[in-house]
């Protein structure tokens, strides 16, 4: 197979990596402040659900933009100034929202805590919209001239199909999340997290739905038609499992959903990386957007030697942190004894000893010298 | 006012933020890994606290790194599309390395190394902060191989067919001398700008613990066991910033007969250098006149300049005069010189306050010679030290930004020296009120951020070790580890 193919499937499986591990983080994100009242322990239990994973997550990203650069040049290059200020916008919401994750617990204050948990939320339902209408652009086509340089606006790039894309991106990305905090929490958290999967249901299924069926029918080709069903089954599936209390399974075809949907999108979009709109004959295609074949074939050796390598310690990192995670195993945990230095707060993420005292709301007890600490 | 100029001040802007963050994560991560490891070899207990200690201070610093990073990837293709196109197939190539090689590696293992004190044996929690320091350090060597081909092109062909440079050899890429040369020097001012970093923190605890003994009023009286603590990790800080400040002198001399070779034109920029000379003279002040192109105004060193440049006292160094008629001969007709005024100052801030930062350091090892584990309250560390000691870090992190600054202003007005210039670089379809947009909001959000995260490290240190792992008691539970978690 040609080469350029190669590196076209390679940058799908890398979009494929980041929207079925980000996605999840998203989706936990936009559902962090219907988790929990604020600064309660359960809020904490529902970041805590991606926070050894959310960075190794979104480097996904990276190497799916990095490999982009690297294989078809002229796609990153026009793709990126040619959608601007939508790439703007999710840079500003994943500066936030890393910074928040890092940050919330870093100041015991109700009010620090809530701003972060605010840029947690924007951070996160942002990009999982604008991902949406940015795919659904690509696969449509945008105003695009001869020199390939996009000539559309951001009105442009806000058309019906887009938006629709971006709704559905949103809805799959925010069912994916709490079926996640269900499969990876226990307690309030995991309650509040399936009944939030139910009712997302209601938007993500016809959603979903109605932006596969447009895109078959308006880009499809024939072979990706039973992704699209297999899609709406899973999804479907996937929702009957959330109610069945099979989480484990409903995790597992929240992610066939969105393989395939996302297989389903750049097989719409192939042979093309970039349609152009205002003339077929100026579209960016595998052909005349890749590298030369020495680049794509170092890549490939690259690539053949460590991604497996990454996705073997990434997946020890999800199992070494497999077990559900409570409100006992981040504030309990620690048994720091009754010393003293222990409970004063310069922590904020350290170990505080809690008592719960209604679900959603704790008594801290703080030591006395703990004032001095923010002075 | 054009895009580019803005498009250029944001990547300016941008990229110096960034790389505030960047040398402290290298080099932190490190020493972060060395503390850790003589806790895990000896168990003394004040090295897990100093390992949590500056581990949390790491984290603060590192989440801005990390999240500062994406937008240098996301830019090249926002803001230089041309340049993109042109370079994508060569330049592209050890981005994507970065990202599968280094990121992923750093990315996992800080997960596992935060959130798994407890759910890890000892001996492969300790794994993991060393595989966050290999991958920062990988990540810097893939980074600067990017940076140093747009300054010393190597390993490619322009196809005629589409004007695009095509990888040809991705090991010269990945070999050029002027990648490892930067790497070295990089990376060594990045270690000494954490050992700074360290010294620093260090330095003001003493100092406040001093302090709080002289007057002996306020509060509590601070644990005695931090003086042994922070007497150590000043040590520690203290030999890093050396070693350091040995590599970062020989790399720095070796840059500079690689500019001499590959970009003649930065070195003479860097001295304001006007005329071609044999036996040149290093300029210690000039005042320059960059319209009729001489300087009134020169106080010089002789011969030392050639010597730096060619390692020969009566070397010949090219002059921007000679160089301009060059390269019009060379390239068209076009002004080939750089900013002069900022790339020779930018030269001198960089050796002034980067030498400074190095020799605080030499001067606080001769004052703590021999006492490094002394734990008394009243060491005889000299007190006008520890403010002295304090100044290092910024005169460390603005050193690097100058050196930075003297790279990427002095090759101006080439991206990719001899091939593509900067004004070909810029993207044609984004509008200069996008870029006056976006930088402006990027210079607001990452102005907030600085307050904020240096806010936290004031606080994180202020509160000082025994408030993330307690002292321990006599008859103590070594087990005592309290876990990160958000």
């Amino acid at each position: 197979m040609d080469l350029a193919v190669i590196w076209f499937i390679a940058i799908s499986v890398l979009w494929i990596g980041y929207f079925v591990l980000e996605g999840f983080d998203f989706g936990v994100g936009t559902l962090l402040p219907f988790m929990g009242k604020r600064d309660s322990v359960d809020r904490r239990v529902t970041i805590n659900s991606i926070g050894p994973v959310w960075d190794a997550n979104e480097v996904w990203l990276l190497t799916a933009g990095g490999a982009m650069f690297a294989a078809f040049p002229a796609w990153y290059a026009s793709l990126f100034s040619g959608f601007y200020i939508p790439l703007f916008l999710i840079l500003i919401a994943l500066i936030l929202r890393g910074v928040a994750f890092e940050y919330r617990g870093k100041r015991d204050d109700s009010t620090w805590r809530l701003w972060w948990d605010r840029a947690i939320f924007f951070g996160s339902a942002a990009p999982a919209l604008l991902w949406g209408v940015a795919f659904a652009n690509i696969v449509q086509g945008v105003a695009m001239d001869s020199d390939h340089i996009v000539t559309a606006s951001l009105v442009d790039l806000l058309n019906p199909y887009a938006l629709l894309g971006g709704l559905t991106t949103l809805s799959l990305f925010t069912l994916h999340g709490a079926v996640f905090l269900s499969l990876k929490t226990d307690g309030p958290v995991r309650v509040r997290a399936r009944t939030a999967a139910l009712r997302t249901a209601y938007v993500a299924v016809p959603a979903g739905a109605a932006f596969l069926t447009w895109t078959q029918l308006a880009h499809g080709k024939a072979w990706t038609w039973p992704l699209v069903l297999i899609a709406a089954a899973t999804l479907v599936g996937g929702v009957a499992a959330v109610r069945a209390r099979r989480e484990g399974l409903a995790f597992g075809l929240m992610v066939a959903t969105i393989v395939s949907a996302v297989v389903t999108l750049f097989g719409s979009l192939f042979p093309n990386v970039l349609p152009s709109i205002t003339d077929p004959a100026f579209s960016l295609t595998v052909e005349n957007a890749s590298s030369a074949d020495y680049t794509l074939t170092v890549m490939t050796w690259v690539a053949v030697v460590f991604l497996p390598l990454v996705l073997v310690y990434q997946g020890w990192s999800y199992w070494v942190f497999r077990k559900r995670v409570t409100g006992a195993t981040i504030t309990g945990e620690t048994v720091t004894g009754d010393t003293a230095g222990a409970e004063t707060s310069a922590r904020g993420d350290i170990v505080i000893p809690e008592v719960t005292t209604a679900e959603g709301t704790t008594g801290t007890r703080r030591a006395a010298t703990e004032d001095t600490v923010d002075t | 006012m054009e895009a580019l100029e803005l498009a250029r001040w944001q990547f300016g802007v941008t990229t110096i933020y960034h790389f505030l963050f960047v040398p402290l994560t290298i080099g932190l991560s490190f020493i972060v890994a060395v503390l850790q490891t003589v806790w895990y070899r000896t168990g003394r207990h004040e090295y897990l606290q100093a390992t949590q200690f500056f581990g949390k201070l790491f984290l603060i610093n590192f989440a801005m790194g990390v999240v500062t990073g994406i937008v240098q990837e996301f830019q090249f293709g926002m803001n230089w599309s041309e340049y993109s196109r042109f370079v994508g197939d060569v330049f592209g190539a050890p981005l994507a390395m970065e990202a599968l090689l280094a990121f992923f590696l750093e990315s996992t293992f800080i997960g596992l190394w935060i959130f798994g004190w407890h759910r890890l044996p000892r001996g492969v929690h300790l794994a993991c902060i060393w595989m966050v320091a290999i991958g920062t350090n990988l990540s810097a060597y893939f980074i600067l191989a990017a940076n140093a081909w747009m300054r010393r092109p190597v390993g490619f062909e322009v196809n005629p067919e589409n004007g695009r440079a095509e990888l040809t050899d991705i090991w010269a890429v990945l070999g050029n001398d002027q990648a490892w040369s930067t790497y070295l020097h990089t990376v060594s001012a990045a270690f000494i700008t954490a050992g700074l970093f360290v010294v620093c923190v260090s330095a003001y605890k003493l100092w406040r613990n001093q302090k709080h003994n002289d007057t002996g009023v306020r509060g509590e009286a601070p644990p005695a066991r931090d003086f042994a603590l922070f007497r150590g990790t000043l040590k520690v800080g203290l030999v890093f910033t050396l070693m350091a400040g040995v590599i970062v002198v020989f790399s720095g001399d070796h840059q500079a007969k690689l500019a001499a070779q590959y970009e003649p034109m930065k070195l003479a920029a860097a001295e304001a250098l006007w005329e071609t000379e044999e036996g040149a003279a290093f300029s210690a002040f000039a005042v320059g006149d960059t319209e009729a192109r001489y300087n009134p105004i020169d106080i010089t060193v002789p011969n030392i300049l050639s010597f730096l440049a060619t390692g020969e006292f009566d070397g010949e160094v090219h002059g921007m005069n000679n160089l301009q008629e060059a390269y019009e001969e060379e390239y068209g007709e076009g002004d080939y010189i750089p900013n002069v005024f900022v790339t020779y100052w930018s030269f001198r801030l960089m050796m002034g306050l980067g030498l400074a930062g190095v020799g605080i350091a030499a001067i606080g090892l001769w004052l703590t010679r021999g006492r490094d584990r002394t734990p008394s309250v009243d060491g005889p560390l000299t007190r006008w030290f520890y403010p002295l000691a304090m100044f290092a870090l910024p005169a460390a992190l603005a050193a690097n930004i100058f050196g930075w600054v003297l790279t990427e202003m002095g090759r101006q007005p080439w991206t990719v020296h001899g091939y593509l210039l900067t004004a070909a670089s810029v993207s044609p379809g984004v509008s200069l009120g996008t870029v006056a947009m976006s930088l402006s909001l990027f210079t607001l959000i990452y102005g907030v951020l600085a307050v904020v995260e240096v806010g936290l490290l004031v606080k994180y240190v202020k509160a000082g070790p025994s408030h993330l792992v307690p002292d321990l008691e006599e008859d103590g539970d070594e087990s005592q580890i309290p876990h990160f978690s958000y």
